[in-house]
């Protein structure tokens, strides 16, 4: 079979793609990760091992950007408008994500009591002394981050679920494009063109009365001459919106489930739940919510003993690294007290996880809740179900019984 | 032969981390730690920074233990000599302390003031310990008119950062064309010189101090400049570079000087006939060795990472039965001015440097080193995560100067001389670096 591959990586990379394989995709980075780097494609390389992505990440060669001039509106920087600052290199990338930060930081820093409310009302909401069961996903996972992401925003409580809904039709744009239908490619472009109606009305009711949050804070604080301007605002505010939305709804959801298919993991947690941090760096290493990152080579790059030509694509497989036996020792072992557990899940480098701090403080409540609320939870369904999206990989629903959810 | 017990003369970083290591190791025989200051080891590079700016105190300084020690700490005495026939270290109060295996972390110390009078005078500074920062910081504290430093090396410029971010006036004296550029060379060190001046220090390239003098009461109040002038200052940082610290080793057969102790990749010391004598090793500032990367002469590379790392080296090789030698590129930081200053490799023995990214007028960047047409080193100005990529250029030995093309890349960067070979007027800054252009 494979003799006919131009490329033999090619055929295992099509596995890891392949919906069926969605629920363990780890045999298969672990295959990949048989090479330091292999070929996928004439111009497409792709990288598995935790030293190579570490110091790729921080490699000012790979570039984040396409190499496609844009056209259309010019960004605060006079240039061409590209896109989120994700999908941006420095210098252009540093002003607009140094000018973010500096609004979501302090906003999230006292943030910590207020999460842990969200989570106790969303398990309130399953309370009982009797059996029963419910879905993680749509009860927690779902309602936290959008929870958060609308009070950071300002958006009013009944607009949460406008929020939801686009954060789950836009997080299909991370995904390859040669995962996307053509019908898929072109209901992204409505929902692009919907999401930028729904927010301008917003932001010019930001810019006429500023209040408290992020987006009165980003369209009047800081220096008038590298504020971004309106475009540039939509933009980040969507990728706000998916890359804190989607990631998280993951974490908390692959969290739990490596809880509940390790009891031993859930019992130390609800005894100590001073472990709370370390099973989510575990749980954020062990099944990490953005499985893959990829970069562009503007220059000829040596990894390993290839050299990766200039304009080549290189896919990073974050979720192999994650399982890099040379970096983690039973990599395949859920195991929140391992030594110096420097997973990839936030990637690194400039684009370093933005909202990684609101992510561990919300994956922290939320985890914590699950050990310590839920009296005998199992698995309904193992493995659940997963959605399509192959990049930020997650359950579609995680069916949980228990016999009582205490107050 | 597993030996019984070691001891580890030096209690700072590169002692501690040996100690740590070794445990880390399976070591489990005698321990003994053997440090000239009464404290528990502490960490020094907060002492330029936020201990002078008043944001921690050096209470607070503690250098963690990842194991348990288990360690015999022998602190506030100063080791005094060195018998290696009979294995035995000996103590300022006389004590003599056997050893099967000898770690030397004695590090180095600030070189002082040369003339005896003046650095008498209150108000005179070295800061190299807690003591010293604490000193300073009294002094900053009781609001001086200004505040010279003497020396415009990372210690010095840290150190008029810190009195910058305390509104005091500050004079920065340097002998050299721009500040840093002993390790980074002159065009980066001019284009963070330019900075610093950006924020109000009165930075002095090429100026010497000629004279400190001091009131009735030994109070320094007035010092002259190379430059003619003459300046009211109530404070003086001497930041002249150190010296390590190894007199009490004079005589023991080691080739030991005021640059360090002499020993291989693997942390071995070397005897005067340049071989390598058994069971002893050095790790730190005090080391002075040939990094097996870099085709240069032996030296002290004076950097928390280097002794992280030495101390490493040399714990798995008294452990081990296979030598393994310290390969990790060199590497440190600085913090100043608001500018974080990062760097790779070996910038200091570059011939030639080039912008790559960025602009060395405002905003972040990065400048390569070239030696002999090969990457030698990067520095990072407020850019830290782009490093491993300059990293991974140096470790391949990637010619000079190397293709980056990042977006934030210089169309047209032109190579430049890296070092300080120039005789020009320091003038403003840049003009200096264009002048070095070949």
């Amino acid at each position: 079979m494979t003799s006919t591959q131009p490329y033999p990586a090619a055929a295992a990379y099509g596995r890891l793609l392949d919906q069926a394989n969605r629920h363990d995709p780890y045999p298969y980075f672990a295959e990949l990760a048989g090479e330091p780097i292999q070929r996928l494609a004439e111009h497409r390389w792709v990288v598995s091992r935790h030293a190579d992505i570490t110091a790729l990440l921080r490699d000012p060669r790979l570039s984040a950007q396409d190499d496609v001039d844009p056209e259309g509106p010019a960004g605060s920087d006079g240039k061409p408008f590209r896109g989120p600052f994700l999908m941006l290199d420095p210098p252009h990338h540093n002003t607009l994500r140094d000018q973010t930060m500096h609004q979501f930081m302090p906003r999230i820093m006292g943030m910590g009591p207020r999460i842990e409310a969200m989570v106790a009302r969303l398990l309130d909401r399953q309370a009982g002394t009797g059996p029963g069961e419910f879905d993680v996903v749509t009860a927690l996972a779902y309602p936290l981050p959008v929870g958060v992401i609308c009070e950071l925003l300002g958006v009013p409580a009944e607009e949460e679920p406008v929020f939801h809904s686009f954060a789950s039709r836009l997080t299909r744009a991370l995904d390859p494009v040669e995962s996307l239908t053509e019908q898929e490619i072109a209901e992204l472009q409505v929902t692009r063109a919907d999401w930028r109606d729904y927010l301008m009305p917003m932001i010019a009711r930001r810019r006429d009365r500023p209040g408290p949050d992020l987006v009165s804070g980003l369209l009047t604080d800081g220096d008038p001459e590298t504020r971004m301007n309106t475009v540039e605002l939509a933009t980040t505010l969507g990728l706000l919106l998916i890359a804190g939305h989607e990631t998280t709804v993951n974490l908390i959801t692959n969290g739990t489930l490596a809880l509940l298919r390790n009891p031993d993991v859930l019992d130390r947690l609800r005894a100590d739940p001073g472990l709370a941090p370390a099973v989510v760096e575990e749980a954020l290493r062990y099944d990490p919510p953005v499985q893959q990152t990829s970069r562009r080579a503007t220059a000829d790059v040596r990894i390993a003993d290839q050299v990766v030509p200039a304009g080549d694509q290189v896919v990073i497989l974050l979720g192999a690294g994650n399982r890099d036996p040379r970096r983690f020792a039973e990599p395949d072992r859920f195991w929140p007290e391992r030594p110096g557990n420097a997973h990839l899940a936030f990637g690194g480098g400039v684009h370093y996880c933005f909202g990684a701090a609101l992510a561990r403080m919300e994956g922290q409540a939320a985890l914590s809740a699950i050990a310590t609320r839920l009296t005998r939870p199992r698995l309904v369904a193992d493995p659940p179900p997963y959605r399509a999206n192959m990049l930020l990989r997650g359950p579609e629903e995680l069916r949980v019984g228990f016999d009582a959810v205490t107050g | 032969m597993t030996p019984r017990r070691i001891v580890i003369v030096g209690a700072s970083l590169a002692g501690l981390r040996t100690a740590d290591s070794l445990r880390a190791n399976g070591f489990t025989g005698e321990l003994v730690l053997i440090g000239d200051e009464p404290h528990e080891p502490y960490d020094r590079p907060p002492l330029s920074k936020a201990v002078l700016a008043g944001r921690t105190g050096t209470d607070r300084l503690f250098l963690p233990s990842a194991q348990d020690l288990n360690a015999r700490r022998l602190l506030g005495v100063a080791a005094t000599g060195l018998d290696l026939a009979a294995g035995e270290v000996r103590l300022a109060d006389d004590r003599r302390i056997g050893f099967d295996r000898l770690v030397i972390a004695t590090g180095s110390r600030s070189r002082p003031w040369p003339v005896p009078g003046e650095a008498a005078l209150r108000g005179v500074h070295l800061l190299r310990g807690r003591e010293d920062a604490d000193r300073i910081r009294a002094d900053l504290t009781a609001g001086p008119r200004r505040v010279l430093v003497i020396g415009g090396g990372f210690t010095g410029s840290e150190v008029a950062s810190s009195c910058h971010d305390l509104d005091i006036p500050v004079t920065v004296a340097l002998r050299g064309a721009a500040p840093m550029a002993s390790a980074l060379g002159e065009a980066v060190g001019t284009a963070i010189g330019a900075r610093q001046r950006a924020h109000g220090i009165d930075l002095r390239v090429r100026t010497t101090v000629t004279a400190l003098h001091g009131d009735a009461e030994g109070r320094l109040r007035r010092v002259w400049l190379s430059d003619g002038d003459e300046l009211e200052v109530d404070v003086a940082v001497v930041a002249l570079g150190s010296v390590a610290n190894t007199e009490w080793l004079a005589g023991c057969g080691l080739a030991a000087d005021p640059r360090g102790v002499e020993c291989d990749a693997a942390g071995r010391a070397m005897g005067l006939d340049c071989a390598v004598v058994p069971d002893v090793y050095v790790a730190g500032d005090v080391a002075r060795w040939r990094h097996p990367h870099f085709d240069a002469e032996p030296q002290a590379l004076q950097h928390w990472g280097n002794a992280v790392d030495q101390a490493e080296v040399a714990a798995h090789n008294l452990t081990h039965r296979h030598q393994r030698p310290a390969t990790a590129l060199p590497a440190f930081w600085s913090d100043q001015f608001g500018l974080n200053v990062k760097s790779v490799g070996l910038p200091h023995l570059a011939d030639q440097v080039v912008l790559t990214q960025g602009s060395f007028e405002r905003g972040p960047f990065v400048a390569a080193y070239g030696r002999g047409g090969i990457t030698v080193g990067a520095v990072a100005v407020n850019s830290p995560r782009v490093l491993d990529g300059y990293a991974a250029l140096i470790t391949e030995r990637a010619p000079f100067p190397p293709a980056i093309n990042a977006t934030d890349s210089p169309a047209d960067a032109t190579v430049l001389s890296a070092g300080s070979n120039s005789a020009e007027s320091s003038g403003p800054a840049l003009t200096t670096v264009h002048g070095g252009q070949s």
